[in-house]
């Protein structure tokens, strides 16, 4: 198995219904894309998992750093009016 | 009957010979795909041998003499590209022939509208990697060749008439050899010009002969079931 480690990585996402949004399911390696999305049919939808199938090259991923965590994901806690937490949800409503 | 048998036959022991790359595949990703595959024919055994009598006893206990498979399914996988060489031969023809019977009113139109939508998987599985291994580096072109090559003459045997198996078989021959040529050529490769029937051809697994890897496979494949009777977990 030590081939694999010279195909790139490919990030897969899936929509597991009409309406969702595509969801990260995993990572896989394959040779080019349309390898990549049969290996992704393989792994991640055999069981009627998902509608629609996306691959991504891993390097074309560009990630937050961890070091910039605070800047990022903590925002001053005094401006309440950000958060949309008045709203009552109305019955019925899904997604959301 | 026979039909049943027959078609049940190709699709239990490829689907064998597929499980063998269990632990063996070059990558573990294609370990994956194998194994759907195996498992896609395992479930078309199951269904056409069941039209023919009990399943297990069908898969574990018969002899080699009562298998009805043809010889193609049965050769050893060697490496990847021979095992491809193989599924393109042999799921190639299982699509066109499951395409055939799904539109026809047979008794296996339904059974074959089912499985129609696995085998183009399949199909298409093997095609994309003759392409690749063919038009890749020089060992991959020289390997799949090889593969094309040693195969070439269990492929006749494919559009021997099967009873009960009411089709064309000389168009479905030309419908594959088209196929075939067209992936082939894409791929680099040449189309084996060696003969596919006749005397230098093999192809005599409907009537119950079957080349030497094949008792080895069985000895295998039953070795459990005739060990532990009945064996349960």
């Amino acid at each position: 198995m030590s081939s694999s480690t010279d195909w790139p990585l490919w990030e897969v996402f899936v929509r597991s219904r009409r309406g969702l949004s595509h969801t990260h399911a995993g990572s896989l390696h394959a040779p080019d894309a349309e390898m990549a999305l049969r290996n992704a049919r393989d792994l991640y939808t055999r069981r009627s998992e998902g509608v629609s199938l996306w691959v991504v090259p891993s390097t074309e991923i560009t990630a937050s750093s961890p070091d910039e965590k605070d800047s990022f994901f903590e925002p001053a806690g005094d401006k309440p009016y950000r958060h949309p937490t008045f709203y009552e949800i109305p019955e019925g409503v899904k997604h959301l | 009957m026979t039909a049943a048998l027959a078609l049940g036959d190709d699709a239990l022991v490829l689907s064998h010979r597929l499980g063998e790359w269990a632990g063996h595949a070059p990558v573990l990703e294609e370990e994956v795909a194998l194994a759907n595959i195996a498992l896609d024919l395992l479930g078309q055994a199951r269904m056409l041998l069941s039209f023919v009598g009990d399943e297990d006893q069908l898969a574990y206990l018969r002899e080699e003499r009562a298998f009805r498979n043809v010889q193609l399914v049965e050769q050893p996988n060697g490496d990847f590209a021979h095992t491809m060489a193989r599924q393109l031969y042999f799921s190639v023809y299982q699509h066109l022939l499951y395409e055939e019977l799904a539109a026809g009113e047979g008794e296996f139109a339904d059974l074959a509208a089912k499985a129609v939508k696995e085998v183009a998987y399949h199909r298409d599985h093997a095609e994309q990697w003759v392409l690749r291994l063919g038009d890749g580096t020089a060992e991959s072109h020289e390997r799949m060749q090889l593969g094309l090559d040693a195969l070439w003459r269990f492929t006749g045997e494919l559009f021997e008439p099967v009873g009960g198996v009411d089709i064309d078989r000389s168009a479905l021959s030309d419908r594959w050899l088209a196929a075939v040529t067209s992936v082939v050529e894409r791929a680099t490769l040449t189309v084996p010009s060696g003969p596919q029937s006749g005397a230098w051809a093999a192809g005599a697994g409907r009537q119950g002969l079957h080349t030497e890897p094949f008792g080895r496979m069985l000895a295998e494949m039953q070795h459990l079931h005739r060990s532990h009777p009945g064996a349960s977990w």
